[in-house]
């Protein structure tokens, strides 16, 4: 028998802790999503304009030193150091919250949002403000509305740069028509428009055809990445009104307002309530989830015009979000963040990372077991099916990677008892019998952390 | 005890040993698969831009519709189509007829041009993309009527779970990278706990197999003094074994063993914007897989057929910014010396807009499993009834273009 804690925790959360309170109801667990963020202070990196001035300054410095100017040399290595450092600290950043904030679910579903609006950093610019993303266009919507997000993930600079937003231009803008021969952005580019309906909203059976894409992709012309963030420039915006899924959408003179609300349309799609809901089924409780829960919080969507903490409360009131465990597989940095919560790594410690042992003991293990967070393999994020991480190469490198910890930060600590701490009744007798009869103390640990048990949800 | 189980122990108790006495390093003989022929697929994720890396050159529509892509010298194949200049070092390939193409072909993929469902159907082999079109692909199907097959007859290589090979019949995967150095006792725990669980049971004993037999870059277990350059140092060999030069090494060398099936996967070829630049690092990989097949397999590669496969084509105008967006009719390459290369296969549809598919992609006038139905009917003797019913349901497949020598 499952309690509601241990569901809770590999379900909704990232695993136990030795020292945090069990869940122990649904308004509990809904409470951590809708509760103050308790990290996002001690958490916070530089905002996209910061990081924007860090790759102008860079910039500025390749242009000097290129002719000739000896002093910039020195400040383009201290540059391109910092831009390192601050590309480790934000993935320091990500494991540190998800390990740490003590509101499991909430921190599990800024990595949800995060992956359902992929971006994939390619350029310097891009691997820069990468950090900001997931602060200024996930995190702060987490408790609030699919439109609100949406917006504001479709027109961040990361999205902006990740799917040609950028290069797209009204092919008879101002801009277009200028007769600036030479200028790189010549006419439009879909990209963009295609990804926000068929993987943003309404899903790739949704009711669009290659017409509205089309015309999406006029609407969307115009927008830019500025200084200081997204910006609309009428100039380069397709003049004319847009009509899409039978709706017409701006004219003269075009405005960022017109995109804003072709979006939030979307967002009230009855086929993007289906898929968002069906989205969230499956990455908690099931890949074939019950199409009853699916209806329900299809319902719930619907009704309350995509407000998320509802759509949220609806599942965990809903009876299929309590079967038993096991039917997903933790991904790889759910994995990490698990394990690492479960040996109790002390903060202190953690937060004294270097940039090399972020790298090294964070970066490079993701990448083995094949979940580099910058480089999701395209706009559709990280496969679902347990089949596509349990493969031998993922559990060879999973099992490796558990060995390291244990005998790094296990050496104290006792099987016998660890395997209570981490999987309390999921931990049948075979298992206990196994983790009892290791060699050594880290062998016991990491067969815990490579258990079954310890890798499904 | 079972047979497998018994296998599993045997090989975690050897695996005590040092690596360098270890008896494992030997690879284990099966029965060989009665067929000395070798089929090689490779996935071009991203849709690869048939009229960019096969174009069209003796048709001056093409400028029209590509003003600013058409700035590179495509060097000419047949007088007709000319190869991708990045592509160069496979004319050797070309020229000694080892290597060949199939213009305007497609999956029965239409309309919505989504990379994933594109790659789906491509993979799977079927018709439409329905919710167990990610249960079984083609060649784990292909593999079921190839009597006497094993689980090392194919081989899925990199880090993906290639779909085109997942299924039923038993198969075999391998990445580079991963080290496990468990005690033997360890190791024996570790068995019995993924015992009951058959996902953990089976990607458990490959990882223990490949572990053993093969020789692994070992993760960075370093001390902390090291620098940063080094670290660096490392995750680029740990890269670059990961690259595609890398997996079609691991491929031949299997396949000059017992292995007859292998598929890896090439990705970047959504080249939306920059084309004549973002293409470069696909057509690198794409060649220096294809070479070093050519070179690792030595004489074995006169028995082989690579085919390369991608989900769709690309639009046949230009976009905005000098790219291609999602079409739909596209190209494949065959490779190997059990190719008739030299020749560019399929019916050439045109280019007038009046011939285009929705007046934007190049219209698909075959359908691209019907060349792979072909290769794998004149390489291993399966009967087109079969081939229709269980490998490629609901495909016609119309006449042998006897591609295969």
């Amino acid at each position: 028998m499952q309690s509601f804690a241990t569901k809770a925790a590999f379900r909704f959360g990232y695993g136990f802790a030795p020292d945090e309170p069990d869940v122990r109801d649904v308004d509990a667990l809904l409470r951590q999503v809708t509760d103050a963020d308790a990290e996002i202070a001690a958490y916070a990196g530089p905002s996209f304009a910061d990081r924007a001035q860090l790759m102008r300054d860079y910039l500025q410095l390749k242009r000097a030193a290129k002719k000739g100017d000896a002093s910039a040399k020195p400040l383009l290595r201290a540059s391109n150091k910092e831009r390192n450092a601050l590309r480790a600290a934000d993935m320091w950043r990500v494991f540190g919250r998800a390990i740490y904030a003590g509101q499991g679910f909430r921190e599990r579903l800024v990595f949800f949002w995060a992956d359902h609006f992929t971006v994939v950093p390619k350029s310097r610019l891009e691997q820069t403000v990468w950090g900001s993303y997931q602060e200024e266009a996930i995190r702060p919507h987490v408790n609030g509305s699919f439109g609100d997000m949406l917006v504001a993930a479709a027109i961040h600079p990361s999205m902006l740069l990740f799917l040609d937003q950028v290069r797209s231009i009204g092919p008879n803008s101002k801009a277009a028509k200028s007769g600036k021969k030479r200028r790189k952005v010549k006419g439009l580019n879909e990209n963009l428009a295609r990804e926000v309906m068929e993987l943003h909203t309404l899903g790739v059976g949704g009711a669009y055809s290659q017409t509205d894409v089309r015309q999406a992709a006029e609407l969307l012309t115009g927008l830019v990445v500025g200084e200081d963030g997204a910006k609309f420039l009428p100039r380069w915006a397709e003049p004319g009104a847009e009509d899409i899924l039978g709706k017409r959408y701006g004219g003269d003179p075009a405005k960022l307002s017109d995109i804003e609300g072709f979006l939030r349309d979307l967002a009230l799609h009855p086929d993007t309530a289906r898929h968002v809901a069906r989205k969230l089924a499956v990455h908690f409780i099931s890949d074939d989830p019950d199409p009853k829960l699916v209806d329900e919080l299809t319902r719930v969507y619907t009704n309350t015009d995509g407000d998320l903490p509802s759509v949220y409360g609806a599942m965990l009131d809903h009876p299929a979000a309590w079967v038993d465990l096991g039917q997903k597989a933790r991904q790889p940095f759910e994995f990490m963040v698990a394990s690492l919560r479960g040996l109790g790594v002390p903060r202190a410690d953690f937060d004294d990372l270097s940039t090399g042992q972020v790298n090294r003991g964070l970066n490079l293990p993701l990448n083995s077991m094949g979940q580099p967070l910058r480089s999701a393999p395209g706009p559709n994020g990280w496969p679902e099916e347990p089949e596509a991480w349990i493969t031998a190469q993922g559990l060879a490198s999973r099992l490796q990677w558990a060995l390291a910890i244990s005998r790094r930060l296990g050496r104290d600590k006792d099987p016998r008892e660890f395997v209570e701490l981490a999987l309390r009744e999921l931990a049948g007798g075979s298992l206990k019998f196994a983790v009892g009869g290791a060699e050594q103390r880290e062998e016991g640990l990491t067969l815990v952390l490579a258990s079954p048990e310890f890798n499904r949800r | 005890m079972d047979r497998s189980r018994r296998k599993f122990i045997a090989q975690t108790l050897a695996l005590g040993c040092s690596a360098a006495a270890s008896p494992l390093v030997t690879p284990v003989t099966f029965a060989s698969v009665p067929t000395d022929n070798r089929l090689v697929v490779i996935v071009l994720r991203g849709a690869m831009d048939a009229l960019d890396v096969v174009a069209p050159v003796g048709d001056p529509l093409l400028r029209k519709y590509r003003p600013n892509l058409w700035k590179i010298e495509h060097q000419d194949l047949d007088g007709f189509f000319g190869l991708h200049p990045e592509l160069g070092d496979l004319m050797p390939l070309w020229k000694a007829g080892e290597m060949g193409f199939v213009q305007a072909v497609s999956t029965p993929y239409r309309d919505k041009r989504s990379h994933f469902d594109g790659q789906d159907l491509l993979e799977a082999g079927v018709v439409e993309v329905t919710s167990d079109v990610r249960d079984s692909g083609w060649m784990n199907r292909m593999l079921g009527l190839i009597p006497g097959a094993k689980k090392d007859t194919a081989f899925s290589v990199g880090r993906e779970n290639m779909l085109v090979l997942r299924g039923a019949a038993p198969t075999t995967s391998w990445a580079p990278e991963g080290r496990v150095d468990l005690s033997p006792q360890a190791q024996l725990l570790l068995e019995k706990i993924y015992e009951k669980d058959p996902l953990f049971s089976e990607a458990g004993q490959t990882a223990m197999t490949l572990a053993a037999e093969l020789n692994m870059t070992q993760m960075s277990d370093a001390e902390d003094g090291e620098s940063m350059a080094d670290m660096v140092n490392q995750m680029k060999e740990a890269a670059s074994a990961q690259k595609a030069g890398g997996l079609a090494a691991f491929a031949a060398a299997r396949l000059k063993e017992d292995t007859r099936f292998a598929t890896f996967s090439i990705g970047g070829w959504d080249t939306h914007q920059r084309q004549s630049r973002s293409i470069r690092n696909a057509t690198r990989e794409l060649q220096s897989a294809l070479t070093t097949l050519k070179s690792e397999l030595g004489p074995v590669w006169e028995k082989t057929c690579v085919l390369c496969m991608t989900e769709f084509g690309r639009t046949v105008r230009e976009n905005g910014s000098q790219g291609t967006d999602h079409g739909t009719g596209g190209a494949m390459i065959l490779a190997g010396g059990a190719v008739k290369g030299r020749k560019v296969y399929g019916q050439w549809p045109g280019l007038d807009e009046a011939n285009l598919y929705a007046r934007r992609d190049l219209m698909p006038t075959a359908d691209l499993r019907q060349y792979a139905g072909w290769a794998v009917h004149d390489l291993f003797g399966l009967s087109t009834a079969d081939l229709e019913r269980d490998v490629f349901p609901n495909l016609d497949m119309g006449d042998n273009p006897r591609f295969i020598r």
